[in-house]
């Protein structure tokens, strides 16, 4: 005799432990399997765009911050990329590679959390993420000191960044660094080769190469499915194109793929850094630049690599204090639009691993 | 290095194709007639030495006569890139064709647009709010919104 079923509605979030902010998914179960799912935004949406229609250039990189708020550094550079793009402002060579170096740093956090989240969804529950957190604390106790905030840095301006570093950054930088490869070394041990991730992992969740690019994909998400394509290289900025490093991808684009990517842009990150302290030259850290910036009447589009993937801001002035249209392109509300095609058919613990493998912030998502 | 297509060399190969599709030129930027935008749109997919497989954005300006829709297009295959834009005019219910059978890229962000400028695509699969509520009246990324 075979048993009746009848499919049913379950709504996980908007607070659930494993939606990463504030985010609802319609779910609808057959048993335990996901036969239609409906990814519902908003909780978090403060109209960024909106207001920043009403600040000064300078007065809307603190709004930058609240985007993707595990990574402000990278939002505040593409805000300012852009600006001087737009206003065609130039910036010191010291400022130059004080972006690059609190860049790569903030990638390191940005992926440290997201790896931790990741193995807190599979189920590892915030072991992993503590030993995550205690190199991430030592990050931020090094943006801190140059910043001094600790999550929302409003560190850099258009035309540079906000202030120089202190004297005892460079020395406890270089102590980081190298210590970081044996942590990186430490969570291979535990992790990489870990049976029970394997099978929880492992062609689970996968994102076909051409519904990547379609998707917009971009970022880890999209170099997991062996696609090589990371703005640092092909369109670089700054003067990322000084520095030797890889573009790590993953072969099919399941959920451990995305997870291997991570790992790998962190080494690479290391390698930029340190190449990065030998060159830093001496010298001012800010262009001159009027408080209140009148860029000429145009538009400008400037993106970058952000821990998530390309983070744009397209920007219109009217030739007044204030951008006429700022709009900002968010890789994770990007990569999340094949979220339905990736979770139905699976069970609902893959369900959270999958989500939990884009590694969103909804902060980025809603704006 | 990306490097953007120089739009007044694109257009010669779109005018062959669709004579009247492009209505205005600039250096890096064309403007396409909504009527024509999804063949435009179409061509520059599926040519060779065009390939644009990539839409990284799309997004909406209000200049209060018309909406200008801009579309950010990218190749990866010969990393080029290229900005469409094009117009749609009056205020009440505005309505542009969709490009997500293209590119599933804008199917997010069209909703976004459709939520905030009120600008209706049709052909869109789901088109209805994304981050406001359903009940929620009126568009709030017009530039005469709180007037």
């Amino acid at each position: 005799m075979t048993l009746r079923t009848e499919p049913f509605v379950l709504n996980m979030g908007p607070v659930h432990p494993s939606t990463h902010g504030v985010f609802r998914m319609r779910v609808t179960l057959d048993g335990e399997v996901v036969v239609n799912l409906e990814p519902v935004f908003g909780y978090l949406h403060r109209g960024i765009e909106k207001l920043a229609e009403e600040r000064t250039y300078t007065g809307i990189v603190p709004l930058t911050d609240r985007l993707d708020y595990v990574a402000s550094m990278t939002n505040n550079l593409a805000y300012c990329l852009a600006v001087e793009k737009l206003a065609g402002i130039k910036v010191p060579e010291r400022a130059e590679y004080l972006r690059v170096i609190m860049s790569e740093l903030q990638r390191i956090a940005a992926h440290l959390i997201s790896i931790g989240s990741f193995f807190n969804d599979c189920g590892a529950y915030f072991t992993p993420f503590l030993y995550m957190f205690r190199e991430r604390e030592r990050i931020v106790d090094l943006l801190e000191m140059v910043s001094g905030q600790r999550l929302l840095y409003n560190y850099m301006r258009p035309g540079g960044v906000s202030q120089d570093i202190p004297e005892e950054f460079l020395p406890a930088l270089k102590e980081a660094l190298n210590q970081m490869p044996k942590y990186i070394d430490e969570y291979e041990r535990l992790l990489k080769d870990n049976e029970i991730l394997y099978a929880r992992a492992r062609g689970v969740g996968i994102l076909p190469k051409e519904m990547a690019i379609s998707i917009g994909a971009s970022g880890p998400v999209l170099r997991g499915c062996g696609v090589k394509w990371d703005i640092r290289k092909v369109d670089p900025y700054s003067i990322y194109d000084r520095f030797e490093f890889d573009i790590p991808t993953g072969t099919q684009g399941d959920c451990y793929d995305r997870y291997r990517v991570r790992v790998e842009e962190m080494k690479q990150s290391l390698r930029i850094i340190e190449q990065a302290i030998k060159q830093i030259p001496a010298g001012s850290i800010r262009s001159d630049v009027p408080q209140l910036i009148r860029p000429p009447v145009g538009e400008a589009y400037a993106h970058l690599e952000a821990p998530t993937g390309e983070l744009g801001f397209y920007l219109v002035s009217d030739g007044s204090i204030a951008p006429y249209r700022c709009h900002i392109r968010a890789p994770s509300l990007m990569n999340l639009t094949a979220l339905r095609d990736m979770i139905v058919g699976w069970k609902v613990q893959d369900l959270i691993l999958i989500f939990g493998s884009f590694a969103i912030t909804m902060g980025e998502v809603d704006r | 290095m990306t490097t953007s297509l120089k739009a007044p060399e694109v257009v010669k190969q779109i005018q062959t194709r669709f004579p009247g599709a492009v209505t205005e030129v600039t250096d890096t930027a064309l403007v396409v007639d909504s009527k024509s935008l999804v063949d435009v749109m179409s061509f520059l997919k599926d040519t060779a030495g065009l390939d644009f497989n990539y839409m990284t954005t799309v997004t909406a300006i209000d200049y209060f006569q018309y909406f200008e829709v801009v579309y950010n297009l990218v190749s990866m295959e010969h990393n080029h890139s290229l900005t469409v834009k094009t117009r749609v005019y009056g205020r009440d219910n505005p309505k542009l064709p969709s490009v997500v059978s293209l590119w599933r890229s804008a199917d997010h962000q069209e909703r976004e647009i459709y939520d905030l400028m009120g600008i209706t695509f049709e052909g869109h699969p789901n088109m209805k709010r994304i981050v406001l509520w359903p009940e929620f009246r009126g568009h709030p990324q017009r530039k005469d919104y709180l007037k």
